[in-house]
């Protein structure tokens, strides 16, 4: 049996599965050893499912069909998604201590497992998903496995460790402000952010309900063509999903950018970026020039107020979304409480984490009487400003082209204890939240000294996943970057 | 400047139902007031004539048919997700008079 199975990417899997050169058990077995030998390292899964994985796979394998390019395909999904009766806790203490598990099935899950795809367990995240390092989560940090002094980002870190060291083909995350792509960004993976309402978020644990969205993390963009053409598209569960027709993404994937015109906006090469990075980013952009892409410089003025814009909404959305848990339904409980009021403040108290109670207060003062015109409602003004900026700049190029993050993966505890210093990070992420845009992450190079990945981000208009994927497809071929892989 | 005192910050503690001792309420008081005075930056921004967004994909009503359906979970099962007793198919809370 081929040791390295694990290492396939979906694409190449499926072609192996269906010419009967490997089974689904020895490709599910291979990324269940190649977890058992590395997550000890990286914390990526907070919740292995391995038993049930291998039951599905002996299952598939007598069946012995592979019709859908899933078929078989072992992933990982971010612990915010309920699987039924399979603990699902948003890495919060809140849901943890009871192992909360759901009596139904998130959309996104439901619709990988229906074409056979396998599901290996929870990837850890911050606690529901509120931070940009899963060191908020309930079960510690996970570790970059390019370097595991580093973080793996987040909030979708254990998601994006698990594919960038090969624990499993794909991964299933959510982006509110870039929880998919920052962490697939420092793993060397690609990650995609659909547009708002493009993929169901049923079944999906809350945080900014007006910004938060699902997609997959892979190890290429073919792969996270296929898995989104699989998952999106109007769901009766969420009414915020578009009536717009889903399209097969991997036929968008024709490789050619002849005369594709690329903005480069001179608001995303700020001061302090780190300079490899941006010497990375650059070279992208020369090397989609030499495909015959044109790339000019473009600006997206309200750029420096985003990050303001999303520290009003998203905390006042999170109040309002964490109100559900109080310990009735489910949750933490305490049999300490002197009555009813009291239970509320104990459960939650014990429940929340710090940078939660931070969001709920901030939210709570800024939704509160007197307070809402001066910050939501401020927020949302400037929030159309920035979509305009977008809509503005997509008269003029089909694709947005910037750096997914400032640096590299920073040092576990490097950022902690400074919540503004973490907020002013996202930066690059935030406003295809707030203005709806899809965005996606490649890999474009990596760091001289310790080897780290450095991602190229490339954001589209509203429902152009098609484009931002050719592109990042086009790129993803001239350069050779998806096959380095860490060494752990 | 907007800055959040220990009174404040007990208050607004208190609307959103959590517990704080006396070092939190301090340290969240710091912070809570550093976020409060970067987010003010938006003030700067001239929002004269401009609408709030309402929904990004501009999205309005989700209507469906008015039809009964069977539930696709069973009551039962939402019941059991309960950390407390469920006691005539209700769930059994603290009172609410102390």
């Amino acid at each position: 049996m081929d040791s390295m199975l694990h290492t396939l990417s979906i694409a190449q899997a499926h072609e192996k599965l269906q010419k009967k050169e490997i089974s689904c058990t020895e490709l599910t077995k291979a990324c269940i050893d190649r977890a058992e030998s590395v997550d000890k390292k990286l914390n990526a899964l907070v919740y292995r499912n391995f038993e049930r994985a291998l039951e599905e796979a002996k299952k598939i394998d007598a069946e012995g069909e592979f019709t859908h390019l899933l078929t078989g395909i072992p992933f990982v999904v971010k612990d915010n998604f309920c699987e039924k009766d399979i603990p699902s806790t948003g890495c919060s203490n809140v849901l943890r201590k009871k192992d909360y598990r759901p009596p139904f099935e998130s959309t996104a899950t439901a619709r990988v497992k229906a074409v056979g795809a396998i599901s290996l367990g929870k990837g850890n995240t911050d606690e529901f998903t509120m931070g940009a390092s899963t060191e908020t989560s309930c079960y510690g940090v996970t570790r970059n496995p390019w370097d595991p002094s580093r973080v793996a980002g987040g909030s979708s870190g254990g998601c994006a460790a698990a594919v960038g060291a090969d624990e499993c083909l794909f991964a299933l995350g959510s982006d509110t402000g870039g929880s998919i792509r920052q962490p697939a960004g420092f793993c060397g993976c690609s990650g995609l952010r659909a547009t708002y309402g493009r993929v169901s978020r049923y079944g999906v644990m809350s945080m900014a309900s007006s910004l938060d969205t699902v997609g997959p993390i892979c190890k290429s963009v073919e792969d996270i063509a296929i898995v989104l053409s699989t998952i999106a598209g109007k769901d009766p569960l969420d009414g915020t999903t578009g009536d717009v027709p889903v399209p097969d993404y991997t036929k968008a994937l024709h490789g050619d950018v002849k005369g594709l015109k690329i903005g480069l906006p001179k608001e995303y090469f700020i001061d302090g970026m780190d300079e490899q990075v941006e010497k990375a980013v650059r070279d992208a952009a020369t090397q989609f020039e030499k495909m015959g892409a044109v790339v000019t410089d473009i600006s997206l003025p309200h750029t420096e107020y985003a990050v303001a814009t999303y520290y009003v909404i998203v905390p006042s959305e999170v109040s309002s979304n964490m109100s559900r848990y109080d310990g009735i339904r489910y949750g933490h409980t305490t049999d300490a409480a002197t009555d009813l009021i009291d239970y509320y403040h104990l459960a939650r108290t014990e429940g929340f984490g710090d940078e939660v109670k931070r969001r709920i207060m901030i939210g709570t003062y800024a939704l509160s009487a007197g307070y809402y015109d001066a910050y939501y409602r401020k927020a949302q003004k400037v929030r159309t400003l920035i979509r305009k900026d977008f809509d503005d700049a997509f008269q003029n190029v089909d694709v947005i082209l910037t750096p997914t993050y400032p640096t590299p993966a920073f040092i576990v505890g490097a950022l902690e204890g400074d919540p503004i210093a973490m907020y002013l990070q996202d930066i690059f992420l935030v406003s295809q939240g707030l203005s709806g845009m899809p965005g996606m992450t490649v890999p474009c190079g990596f760091t001289s000294q310790n080897t780290l990945p450095i991602g190229l981000h490339l954001t589209g208009p509203q429902w152009g996943e098609d484009t931002i994927l050719n592109a990042a497809y086009a790129y993803e071929q001239a350069m050779d970057w998806k096959e380095q892989k860490p060494n752990l | 400047m907007t800055t959040l005192n220990h009174d404040d910050v007990r208050h607004i503690a208190k609307l959103a139902r959590l517990n704080l001792n006396d070092e939190e309420v301090k340290k969240f008081s710091t912070e809570l007031s550093n976020i409060l005075q970067y987010v003010e930056k938006l003030q700067e921004v001239d929002t004269e004539g401009v609408e709030p967004i309402a929904q990004i994909t501009g999205l309005t009503n989700a209507f469906r048919e008015d039809e009964v359906e069977d539930s696709l979970i069973a009551p039962e099962d939402l019941l059991s997700c309960s950390p407390l007793p469920v006691v005539e198919h209700q769930i059994q809370t603290p009172s609410a008079h102390g």
